[in-house]
């Protein structure tokens, strides 16, 4: 064989692989979709779950999944935005930066079940928290923290020098130059990175199992009082969410339209998650538009 | 001393503001490394309980093949052979991680060097849904359509490493693409038109220039993606079939690491042994995410030493 | 580039009103603490303009940069720098303070991606001006001493990035003018800037320097005969010869200095 028909040959082939990843993925959404979208229907998404008998709804997971990722956010998104700044602005080159680093690192690279586990040891048991939303919050928060550091970092960094020293030049403090000049900058890639990470958060499911529970107590909507037990915005009760639905109702195998529901579920859940992803997309794009003066 | 002599001796808002920027992001590190140690400080005491207060034999655990936490073998030990679980852990990961890596070189490589312009704009966003989509909801795809068609090909019930592999296949594919992806754009450009102005053609310069001047760096990518299928649990657990069996072939039902620790940790009460040793299997998956973590570090080293 | 006696210099003491000096100043950079300015003495006169010339390396940017102590987190900097009797590079001393009384223009135009007036307004703000009529005002005496009021009056509050280049850099000057410094370091603030913009440029610092003293550094020996009173030539991190620009572009003592403003090297 000549070197050209190796070349051909071999341009082939990788068209071909490229091709199988492609069909793959349309194979995976069509598959989602057309199984899901004939389940989605407002009786589906307001009614509650059945454990027992088919025509179950998914109103308390979903509202939970929402719920739940917006209590990990206001956890996590300070505490990340405060490493990050430690990390872009503040550490200096040396082993203790480099110790930092390891430990992000190793924060990120420890699997779900790991870090869920981790939750249900000291949130649920030691802390006596139960399965609640708010253990499943702190959960997500330590599976979240080490992606939304080092997004926010990623954007803190892509800020130019010029910019701290024109704001140091003029007299102001490192922290007033943070704040009002460096964070205003970098907020278009911040946001990306938030709702990004609020993606993989609302899909999460292995750090739920333990520590936000797989128990939907029914809610009353109306009860605005976060003490009550029945209340909503009670932090304290246990949560399923609608990943943790979609794996609970396939691995107990006692809900008889298991499939329709998961496949329903599914095609929710994907479907949140590609707003996510093109939200942060344009998001960010318009206001970099917005801060750059359109031009 | 005047007025301005005085101001540039003393303290001002300026200062201020300083040190309070110092304590609030100082804070946040500090919350980021107990959080980091304690993880590694609770989960290594629970782990370590079923050597320390059960008594298992560290060597038995790690090489016996019966997996019975409540009963007593025949000489009167617990049956807490986590040896199955380990194989098929690693075989999924393995397998999952020798399909996926053709096919991540190539769309990685059909991104930067064959389409680099339209080809990047289009995979971009099809890996990027790859990994949007929550593993919850490739193991329920794997539940309902590989599953099934396992099932018909080779009878039995479908579930078992084979499932396993493919669901971690697809799931591992973006990981090791993306970053195979940066691996070959980190390569400067005058490597490609050196090698093609001496009259090699694409795929020489490919195989010859690129892909070995890149390997360390597809390395690492192999193995972040095979760390994300050894910590995989749910998808996986789906597929696997749950019995802890040693796998003797790729398509009976088995168990890994992650899938025993999430179907069997609510079931069992804490501080007894059933408990304890699950908690040993959660701790061998923290130190095997530390050895990836390692493997890493090192080649990344290596690597940059070379270039 | 043939080696010099770096240890000889011909420095003067201007008889002006001395605004700023420095003694002895020495700075080090990296883990390795490599010496890239030598005992580095001299004094600025009170509204007057002062050139730092010298090849790319020889220190005129770091020595600049040194002055109101941009330094502080890069290099360390030994030596005095005297300012209003007292010495500024010291811990005791606030640097904040010391930069609202040095304030500095870079190369590179960096306004901040803001309005045109909350670039002008953000650091005053800061500084604790809260008043809404003087802040206008502050805007306003800034942006006519930098030369830009009549070009963006109207349009105050469009984003600073869609200035051009002269335009965002002389926002720059405004911007630091409107803390009414007493001294304003620019380090080669015409490097980036087209020929028009640059002679806009240095008319202002002509204006300007009515009212600032004002050291600038420039790669540009022309610039700095046109529009500086004193020139320092710097060469490998150690001043060879200060002393009236006429003096050292028509008659140096130095032979490095010679060679450097006939176009020998650089």
């Amino acid at each position: 064989m000549t070197p050209n028909q190796t070349d051909k040959l071999a341009t082939q082939l990788i068209n071909f692989l490229v091709a199988v990843v492609v069909l793959i993925l349309l194979f995976l959404l069509g598959d989602i979709i057309l199984s899901g979208f004939p389940h989605i229907s407002w009786h589906f998404l307001t009614s509650p779950s059945s454990s027992f008998s088919a025509g179950g709804g998914i109103r308390d997971q979903l509202f939970n999944s929402l719920y739940l990722l917006i209590l990990t956010l206001i956890i996590s998104f300070p505490l990340a935005l405060g490493s990050a700044i430690y990390l872009s602005e503040y550490a200096g080159d040396n082993w203790f930066t480099g110790l930092i680093r390891t430990a992000i690192e190793v924060l990120s690279s420890l699997p779900s079940v790991v870090v869920g586990l981790f939750g249900y040891l000291l949130f649920v048991i030691e802390f006596h928290l139960g399965f609640s939303i708010l253990s499943g919050a702190i959960a997500l928060t330590f599976f979240n923290l080490p992606l939304l550091v080092r997004s926010i970092e990623g954007s803190l960094h892509a800020v130019p020098d010029s910019q701290r020293e024109a704001g140091i030049a003029l007299g102001l403090s490192n922290w007033r130059t943070i704040r009002g000049v460096i964070l205003p900058a970098a907020l278009p890639g911040i946001l990306t990175g938030i709702i990004l990470s609020a993606g993989r958060v609302f899909g999460e499911a292995a750090a739920l199992i333990y520590t936000a529970g797989q128990s939907a107590p029914i809610l009353d909507y109306t009860n605005w009082n976060p003490m009550a037990t029945d209340s909503f915005l009670n932090p304290m009760r246990p949560a399923e969410t609608l990943a943790v639905h979609i794996w609970k109702v396939n691995t107990e195998g006692v809900t008889p339209d298991a499939v329709s529901i998961s496949a329903g579920a599914s095609a929710v859940l994907i479907i949140v998650i590609l707003i996510f992803n093109f939200g942060a997309r344009a998001i960010g794009n318009h206001m970099f538009k917005k801060m750059t003066g359109g031009k | 001393m005047d007025d301005i002599q005085s101001k540039l001796k003393s303290p001002s808002k300026a200062s201020r503001e300083d040190i309070f920027g110092r304590v609030i992001s100082y804070t946040c590190i500090a919350a980021i490394i107990l959080l980091v140690v304690s993880i590694l400080y609770f989960i290594a005491s629970r782990g370590l309980a079923t050597f320390t207060s059960n008594h298992v034999n560290l060597i038995s655990f790690l090489t016996g093949q019966e997996w019975n936490p409540g009963a007593l073998d025949a000489h009167g030990h617990p049956q807490v052979g986590a040896l199955p679980m380990i194989v098929t852990s690693f075989s999924v990961t393995v397998l999952s991680a020798l399909v996926a890596t053709p096919f991540a070189i190539a769309v990685a490589l059909f991104m930067t060097d064959i389409a680099p312009k339209n080809g990047a704009k289009f995979l971009q966003p099809v890996i990027e849904l790859l990994v949007g989509i929550p593993s919850v909801v490739y193991g329920f795809i794997g539940l309902t359509v590989v599953v099934p068609i396992i099932r018909q090909i080779f009878g039995g019930t479908g579930s078992g490493i084979l499932a396993g592999t493919i669901v971690l296949f697809v799931m591992v594919l973006p990981t090791i693409t993306s970053l195979s992806v940066d691996a070959l754009r980190s390569i400067p450009s005058y490597f490609r038109s050196a090698s093609l102005a001496l009259g090699a053609t694409r795929f020489q310069t490919i195989y010859k220039v690129l892909l070995r001047a890149a390997m360390p760096r597809l390395l690492t990518a192999v193995i972040f993606g095979m760390a994300r299928a050894f910590g995989e649990a749910l998808a996986v657990q789906m597929v696997i079939g749950n019995a802890v069996l040693m796998p003797h072939n790729l398509i009976t039902p088995t168990s890994t690491l992650t899938s025993q620790l999430t179907t069997n940790i609510g079931n069992t009460i804490m501080g007894t042994l059933p408990n304890n040793a699950l908690w040993s299997l959660a701790l061998i998956l923290l130190l095997m995410s530390l050895v990836f973590n390692l493997l890493i570090r090192y080649i990344g080293k290596r690597g940059a030493i070379k270039s | 580039m043939q080696a010099y006696d770096l240890s000889q210099n011909h420095i003067v003491m201007p008889p002006e009103e001395i605004a700023l000096s420095t003694n002895q100043l020495q700075v080090f950079y990296g883990s390795n603490q490599t010496q890239s300015m030598t005992d580095a003495s001299l004094s600025f006169p009170r509204f007057q303009i002062t050139a730092l010339i010298g090849a790319s390396g020889s220190g005129k940017s770091t020595y600049l940069r040194s002055l109101n102590r941009m330094n502080d987190r890069i290099a360390r900097v030994e030596g005095e720098i005297m300012y209003r009797n007292t010495n500024i590079n010291s811990r005791q001393v606030n640097v904040y303070e010391v930069r609202k009384h040095i304030g500095m223009v870079f190369q590179k135009p960096n306004p901040f991606a803001k309005s045109i007036t909350d670039n002008i307004t953000f650091a005053l703000k800061a500084a604790g001006i809260t008043d809404k009529k003087e802040l206008r005002e502050r805007v306003e005496t800034s942006l006519k001493e930098a030369a830009l009021w009549d070009e963006v009056k109207d349009d105050l509050n469009t984003s600073a990035l869609s200035l051009s280049g002269g335009q965002q850099q002389r926002l720059c000057i405004a911007r630091a003018i409107a803390m009414k410094p007493d001294i304003l370091l620019l380090d080669e603030p015409a490097s980036a800037l087209d020929p028009i913009s640059t002679a806009k440029l240095e008319m202002t610092l002509k204006e300007l320097v009515k009212n600032y003293t004002i050291i600038i550094v420039t790669h540009n020996m022309q610039q700095a005969s046109r529009i500086s009173t004193y020139t320092a030539f710097f060469h490998l991190g150690h001043v060879i010869e200060y002393d009236k620009t006429t003096a050292i572009f028509q008659t140096p003592t130095m032979q490095a200095t010679r060679d450097y403003v006939t176009g020998h090297f650089g």
